[in-house]
């Protein structure tokens, strides 16, 4: 029903894409893997009307379509989720599923007509968590994306395209997506599924486009291949095992924490040691990131002992060599719109160490920014390297903890790597790690020992290398026997 | 589960502290506070007078802050609207000349030149990109200096049958109320019932996710400015009415442009759009003005009113800023 041939771009005399052909048929699920700058998402962003094609032509069930407006995409039947979800948080569902386009009788809003649609979109996605009239700012990550859906549905549209959409999504709610997916394809709905997770790959789709520096390097059916083969196609080279060797030496505590509490966790034993990587586990809600977040002063805690300090704000906890690379780096880890060397300069001029701009370039190549270009602006960076700045940032101040909250979110697999030898590394230089991740196969590959929370307490902790599903049953409250 | 009960906990405890409601108790409280503290003081409070010294002092506030509603919710503001409202007034009488005959040509006249200034403010914040502060802070300039140059005090003369419109009352209910009640009702359906108003929340909600569901935003700008514009062209004729005149400085002197920011954002609108509604700014007027009679009727020195209703001001912000952070974290 889709065929794209030929399809070339370029941004401002940069090639971004160049001759790239896909095809899709209805009711299947083609995924699109690739490292991040590949050319992914611009390819999809051209299907979607948000950019025009220089090169190439699309086909829509035979005819030949060009798309100037995303409304004209729509029209054509082709919806795009993207990864950061365009709803407004102080309107009903409904009112942003028919957003721009509210069904009008005798010349009024009909508020009615657009809660009965919507509500029978809801209805037919099995989802009965929440109405029409909630506000969506009230809805958790998934139940948007529910709403995401709901709004592409009532377009019509034959084509959904999906842009990392498990990217904020805990464990349990990849499972609702799954399904979802799933009903789309049984109304005949060509799903157009864009993901860094190679595991989503193989559960969901049925052909796989591997992009890689803006060519198309091959499309497979993905019984036919490996997730090996498939990392060999993205990054044309092998990334045996994915993870860097663990420690062998635990050296002394760095930060212990004895019967910490606030409003949001409960009676938290833990304990830092250098050279080690603590990974935490738990749903979304668990109080994961409000842990980091306590430990480091941000939302400090009021109960409790805790060694060397018990931070009560962000300065006294960085005082006490503790660092926290937030989960999303683009709010809260920097200034978009300034350069990579005064976003790697912030923590130490904050401190009022002086700023020492000679280190910088040495502490750029330490991280493997690349190119380790000081001047440029960090929101034209990639993912992979807008976190490496991050850690560069802490790197100043040569911190004796570092917490990560969803270090490696949004990053491809190059990148990801590379976050994760930096990480192996810093441990053996002596810092003590903890790493929030929602991402099971990354926390059980690089912790030393991981840390199950559940409803702000801790359920439990699990030695490296537990299972899945030993995770899983924790974070979950399942009673195992 | 437990994710759904505490979602529909949240959403009921936010039925209670919306911002509408909050003003509403504010403003219920004043009056009972007032009333207290001016029989404790010997007086009466609820008498005919003051009620409807009330509503006409708040009534021409009343009308610019419906219009700066509309153009705070579409992520805007309009800082040009006190100066706009003394050119109104001056069109006003010097058109009229003290003639009956010549006021319908004279409401055309300040319809039109309000309109203009709308579509100018408008234009420059879609369409030159110029942010809305500091496009209408140069649009005040521009009148001012106009007015400065054409007039050094008032002038012209509205005849007295025009007057009627700011003295007049149906009962307790001024005219000049009624105007007021009506702006805000057609500002109040626009906004909840037709598709112009459904654009207005996505806009000042996030420009970008509007343009992309397809909506024309900078005309949804354009449109929003020429009715806040409108609103305080109206308010120049009710002032004129009551003058008898036009003045250089009645927009300026009553300080309709950041007063009637005040009062938006006490009404529970977020400065930065998308959040709020015509009811609660009802509420911060009238809110303001209950103040303003209660401190009359005490005879509390001026000054000492401007610092309780600066402290009102930012306390009112204040709370919706917690209640709003306690309730829209979950947004990432």
């Amino acid at each position: 029903m889709l065929t794209m041939t030929g399809i070339g771009k370029s941004f401002f005399g940069v090639r971004v894409l160049s001759g790239v052909d896909l095809a899709v048929v209805p009711g299947e699920v083609h995924a699109i893997v690739g490292e991040n700058g590949a050319g992914k998402s611009t390819l999809m962003k051209i299907l979607a009307g948000v950019h025009a094609h220089d090169e190439g032509t699309i086909e829509i069930d035979g005819r030949r379509v060009s798309f100037g407006h995303p409304l004209e995409a729509q029209r054509a039947g082709v919806a795009i989720i993207y990864q950061e979800f365009n709803l407004l948080p102080e309107r009903t569902v409904s009112e942003n599923v028919f957003l721009g386009r509210e069904p009008i009788r005798r010349g009024l809003v009909d508020r009615t007509a657009m809660d009965t649609a919507t509500a029978r979109l809801l209805a037919e996605l099995g989802e009965d968590s929440f109405g029409p009239r909630q506000l969506v700012k009230r809805l958790s990550v998934a139940q948007q994306q529910v709403v995401e859906i709901v709004k592409a549905l009532s377009l019509d549209a034959r084509i959904v395209v999906m842009d990392e959409p498990t990217a904020a999504l805990a464990e349990h709610e990849v499972e609702l997506l799954y399904r979802l997916v799933r009903r789309l394809q049984e109304r005949g709905i060509a799903v157009l599924y864009i993901s860094h997770r190679l595991r989503e790959v193989f559960d969901l789709s049925d052909h796989v486009t591997v992009i890689k520096d803006g060519r198309l390097v091959t499309t497979v059916a993905t019984e036919d291949v490996t997730s090996e083969d498939l990392v060999r196609l993205m990054v044309g080279r092998d990334l045996n095992g994915y993870f860097p060797p663990r420690s062998t030496s635990v050296g002394e505590t760095r930060l212990q924490v004895t019967g910490g509490g606030n409003d949001r966790l409960h009676d938290i034993d833990l304990k830092l040691n250098a050279g080690e990587i603590v990974g935490i586990a738990g749903l979304q809600g668990s109080g994961r990131s409000e842990l980091a977040k306590a430990l480091f002063g941000a939302e400090p805690f009021t109960r409790g002992e805790m060694t060397p300090v018990r931070p009560r704000s962000v300065r006294e906890g960085i005082r006490a060599g503790v660092g926290l690379v937030t989960e999303d780096r683009k709010s809260e880890g920097l200034a978009l719109r300034q350069s990579v060397r005064d976003n790697a300069l912030l923590v130490t001029r904050a401190m009022g160490r002086g700023a020492r701009r000679s280190g910088v370039r040495e502490l750029l190549e330490r991280v493997r920014l690349t190119p380790p270009r000081e001047e440029q602006e960090v929101r034209y960076l990639s993912g992979g390297n807008q976190q490496k700045v991050v850690l560069a940032k802490w790197m100043t101040v040569a911190p004796k903890v570092l917490l990560f909250d969803e270090p490696t979110r949004g990053v491809d697999v190059g990148a990801k790597a590379a976050i994760h030898d930096l990480m192996r590394e810093l441990a053996e230089d002596g810092v003590a790690i903890m790493m929030i991740s929602s991402e099971l196969p990354e926390l059980i590959g690089m912790s030393d020992r991981i840390v199950v929370l559940r409803e702000g307490r801790i359920a439990g902790t699990l030695p490296a290398g537990s299972s899945e599903e030993a995770v899983m049953s924790l974070a979950a409250g399942e009673v195992s026997s | 589960m437990t994710q759904n009960v505490l979602a529909d906990g949240r959403a009921r405890f936010g039925a209670l502290v919306n911002p509408t409601s909050v003003v509403f108790l504010a403003l219920a409280g004043v009056i009972l506070v007032g009333w207290a503290l001016v029989a404790v003081d010997g007086g009466q409070f609820l008498t005919m007078e003051t009620v409807v010294g009330v509503q006409q002092r708040s009534a021409a506030l009343g009308i610019v802050a419906v219009g700066q509603t509309l153009a705070i919710l579409a992520g805007s503001l309009d800082l040009s609207v006190a100066y706009l409202i003394s050119l109104a007034s001056l069109v006003a009488a010097v058109t009229m000349a003290g003639q009956d005959s010549n006021i319908v040509l004279a409401v055309g006249a300040v319809m039109g030149v309000s309109a203009l200034v709308g579509l100018v403010n408008g234009l420059m914040i879609s369409k030159l990109r110029v942010h809305a502060f500091i496009a209408t802070l140069g649009i005040s300039l521009i009148i001012k200096g106009i007015l400065g140059d054409l007039y050094d005090g008032p002038a012209g003369r509205v005849p007295e049958s025009f007057q009627h419109l700011g003295y007049d009352r149906l009962g307790p209910v001024p005219v000049s109320a009624l105007l007021w009640a009506a702006v805000a009702l057609v500002a109040w359906f626009l906004l909840r019932r037709t598709k112009y108003g459904y654009r207005v929340y996505a806009v000042g909600g996030d420009v970008e996710v509007a343009r992309l569901s397809g909506i024309r935003t900078d005309r949804v700008i354009i449109i929003t400015h020429v009715l806040c514009s409108l609103c305080a062209g109206i308010a120049g004729l009710l002032l004129a009415s009551r003058l008898g005149a036009g003045a250089p400085t009645v927009g300026t002197d009553g300080g309709y442009d950041l007063e009637s920011i005040a009062a938006v954002v006490l009404g529970g609108a977020a400065l930065a759009g998308g959040r709020g509604g015509v009811a609660g700014t009802v509420g911060g007027v009238l809110l303001l003005a209950v103040l303003d009679s209660v401190f009359n009727q005490l005879e509390v020195n001026s000054f000492f009113k401007d610092v309780v209703r600066g402290v009102v001001i930012v306390v009112a912000v204040a709370v919706y800023a917690r209640r709003t952070g306690l309730i829209g974290r979950r947004r990432t």
